[in-house]
């Protein structure tokens, strides 16, 4: 037997066969997207068929435990192989710590692929030095029902004011206009940065990030302000209904729009095919001022560096950061890859991606998600507050300050 | 036997003993003494992500206690906590002694009340918690409906700052009462028949019954239901979890320690990022809290208890 099976190594290895058998290696990749698991799939076997021996490993854990059970893995040494990331806060507590292999234009030519804005976001901001390549983006507006709409004889709210009248008419028409609940705190986030960006316009983001103002800014707190001018127009005990909650009353057909993501698109088009929906960008607070999206880079594909596959993870991290690759997200997951060049076949994709040239960032995430307390965390519960009448906009402003001032050196003594 | 035989004997013994003690102290050593242990280290270290930095002593356990905004959150938590060890008390347990004093009676059908009573208690926290969220649902919620058919338009009880926690602990009053109602009946029903005969016939009512004879007999199950409420509800976490989430929505009316601990620690989903160095503060800071109260109470509460 032992003989047999040397001769058909060496056969193995004269026809050429034996050195793939040599590389054959099993990587594993993590994620909290269960729902992508098809897709994935599909794009790792045409990863094996351009290497043949490495096949991928498909892991979802779920969304809200994913960053614990990564964080116990990689400090106990039993991370995968390829980790998909969150990206700026969430990213650098992995990579300052060093359990994640920096990416650099030798070991990851497909980086040139990326705009300079997601270099920043996957990076470690200390250094600059890139740990992830990008995975998508998403954009904030209106989901909008149009049957509501047109029955309600209203046209897509450019305006603040328009945005008023709409409502004012679907809610005539016995109908929810807004189907957003504040039960979930990072919804309430969303609701906000989306809603407010335009009312701040992009240099509010610029003075905020250069610490030349804070978000005890009048501005800033009246843009909170107006968003309560809504309330009229939300779900009967919106401070009760939470995020599914939400996404069944525009599901459903019981309201007309949606305030959310572009991450939503794909996800609604698969629970109600029927519904006739649209992708808006938040109305701008007169005709002549823009109608600014907020966006954000929400993660990447990173290389554990403690991986004992590590040429054959950054092999896979490489074919993630392909034009290709960006192509078939957004085909099949409907997700808008900022890789350059890629084409999304989806017309509402395609019209978010054009969106996104006039964009502020989703502020929090992107800026002030680095270290505890974080932004997100101390508006989430003081927007809810504001919700349910128990704080101020100028209350809801003036302890976000304070509680970036702990860590966050231009907001102190403001 | 001969002392020699008589020492081999207990040294054999012995020897079985530790036997038979060594998987369940394994077992117990790795996946409670350890971890807890770490625990506590962790209290008093920094961290970079899941990563150790250093070590910082006691600034930690001050930042969680005494600086600001870590120390409102843990305070107004604490005081939640206390909120719904009270409530249960009054509410769960007060109704469970009611109940088991009704089924002491053995009226007719006393059998399938006590099935019905106890069926909750077999149900998981999550299931119940979903189940109740649901039914407390503002718009698509039974108890609204009903509310509605009455003509009164019930509040978003979940969204409610004042509403929130009372609601969670009514849920939890509902799933749990069955377990305190069970204990107190089995020691209602270990109380003589003569005693409490013997009353009755000396003109005790119900209440008397229930206030001056009953009460000071089941002291034992009282202390057991005391400590259990005390210890559940300072590590109350699946309810709050389940029905107004993570960061005890709205705006904190719902958050409890538990709830503090797990965010502070393992990071809020899309709001906070790891810490834990606070999040193994908070955690200690719980387990004395529970181990100092407990053993307080248990002492005070075995002295007031009576043998027949």
């Amino acid at each position: 037997m032992r003989k047999l099976l040397a001769g058909l190594a060496a056969l193995l290895a004269m026809t050429g066969v034996g050195a793939g058998v040599a590389r054959a290696e099993n990587i594993t990749f993590w994620t909290w997207r269960q729902e992508d698991k098809a897709a994935y799939t599909k794009l790792f076997a045409e990863f094996t068929k351009a290497h043949p021996g490495v096949h991928v490993l498909f892991r979802a854990f779920p969304p809200a435990d994913y960053q614990t059970i990564v964080s116990t893995a990689l400090a106990g040494g039993k991370g995968p192989d390829v980790l998909h990331t969150r990206a700026y806060g969430g990213l650098e507590q992995l990579a300052k710590p060093g359990y994640l292999l920096e990416l650099t234009p030798q070991n990851d030519p497909e980086l040139a692929n990326l705009p300079a804005s997601a270099k920043t976001a996957l990076a470690v901001r200390s250094t600059g030095k890139i740990y992830s390549s990008a995975f998508s983006t998403q954009t904030l507006g209106i989901l909008v029902n149009r049957k509501i709409l047109a029955e309600a004889k209203v046209a897509e709210p450019k305006t603040w004011a328009e945005l008023l009248a709409a409502c004012k008419a679907v809610k005539a028409a016995g109908k929810i206009c807004i189907a957003n609940g504040t039960a979930t705190g990072w919804m309430d986030e969303v609701f906000a940065g989306d809603l407010t960006g335009p009312l701040l316009g992009q240099q509010f983001f610029k003075d905020v990030v250069a610490g030349k103002t804070t978000f005890k800014d009048p501005k800033y707190t009246a843009a909170l302000g107006k968003l309560l001018e809504l309330k009229p127009y939300m779900p009967p005990g919106f401070t009760g209904i939470d995020y599914p909650t939400s996404q069944q009353l525009f599901l459903t057909g019981r309201a007309a729009m949606f305030v959310g993501g572009s991450w939503e698109i794909a996800n609604f088009h698969k629970q109600n095919p029927k519904l006739a929906i649209d992708f808006m960008a938040p109305p701008a607070p007169d005709a002549n001022s823009p109608r600014l999206v907020s966006k954000f880079y929400d993660g990447g594909y990173a290389v554990v560096k403690s991986s004992k596959h590590q040429k054959a993870a950054l092999e896979l991290v490489r074919f993630m950061g392909t034009k290709h690759f960006g192509d078939q997200l957004g085909a099949m997951l409907g997700d808008i890859s900022p890789i350059e060049g890629v084409k999304l076949a989806d017309p509402m994709l395609a019209r978010v991606a054009a969106m996104d040239k006039q964009s502020v960032p989703y502020i929090m995430l992107v800026s002030f998600r680095y270290e505890n307390p974080t932004g997100s965390e101390l508006l989430q519960g003081a927007l809810q507050k504001m919700f349910a009448g128990s704080m101020t906009p100028q209350q809801v402003g003036a302890s976000v300050t304070a509680g970036i001032a702990k860590y966050y050196k231009p907001f102190q003594g403001k | 036997m001969t002392p020699a035989k008589s020492r081999r004997h207990r040294v054999r013994r012995g020897l079985w003993i530790l036997l038979l003690l060594a998987p369940g102290a394994a077992v117990m050593t790795m996946f409670v003494v350890v971890p807890v242990l770490g625990a506590f280290a962790d209290a008093f270290r920094s961290f970079q992500g899941p990563r150790p930095t250093g070590w910082v002593g006691f600034a930690n356990l001050r930042d969680v206690l005494f600086v600001a905004p870590y120390a409102a959150a843990t305070w107004r938590a604490l005081w939640h906590n206390v909120v719904v060890f009270t409530s249960l008390m009054v509410v769960q347990n007060g109704l469970a002694y009611l109940i088991a004093f009704a089924l002491l009676k053995a009226l007719p059908g006393h059998r399938v009340h006590q099935v019905i009573v106890f069926l909750p208690v077999v149900l998981s926290a999550i299931v119940v918690g979903i189940l109740w969220k649901e039914l407390l649902n503002p718009i698509f919620g039974a108890v609204n409906e009903l509310l509605a058919m009455l003509g009164v338009q019930g509040p978003p009880w979940l969204g409610d700052a004042g509403t929130a926690l009372a609601s969670i602990i009514a849920t939890n009053a509902w799933h749990w009462m069955g377990f305190p109602a069970l204990i107190f009946l089995a020691a209602m029903q270990r109380i003589p028949r003569e005693t409490l005969e013997a009353a009755r016939i000396d003109g005790a009512t119900d209440r008397v019954l229930m206030a001056r004879i009953i009460w000071p007999l089941v002291a034992p199950a009282t202390t057991i239901v005391v400590i259990l409420t005390f210890i559940g509800s300072f590590n109350w976490f699946e309810l709050p979890y389940v029905m107004t989430g993570l960061d005890g929505s709205p705006g904190g009316a719902t958050d409890v320690l538990g709830l503090l601990f797990y965010r502070t620690a393992f990071g809020g989903v899309s709001s906070g990022l790891e810490d834990f160095g606070h999040g193994s503060a908070l955690a200690v800071l719980m387990f004395i809290v529970v181990a100092a109260v407990s053993a307080v109470a248990l002492r005070i509460l075995r002295a007031r208890e009576i043998e027949l």
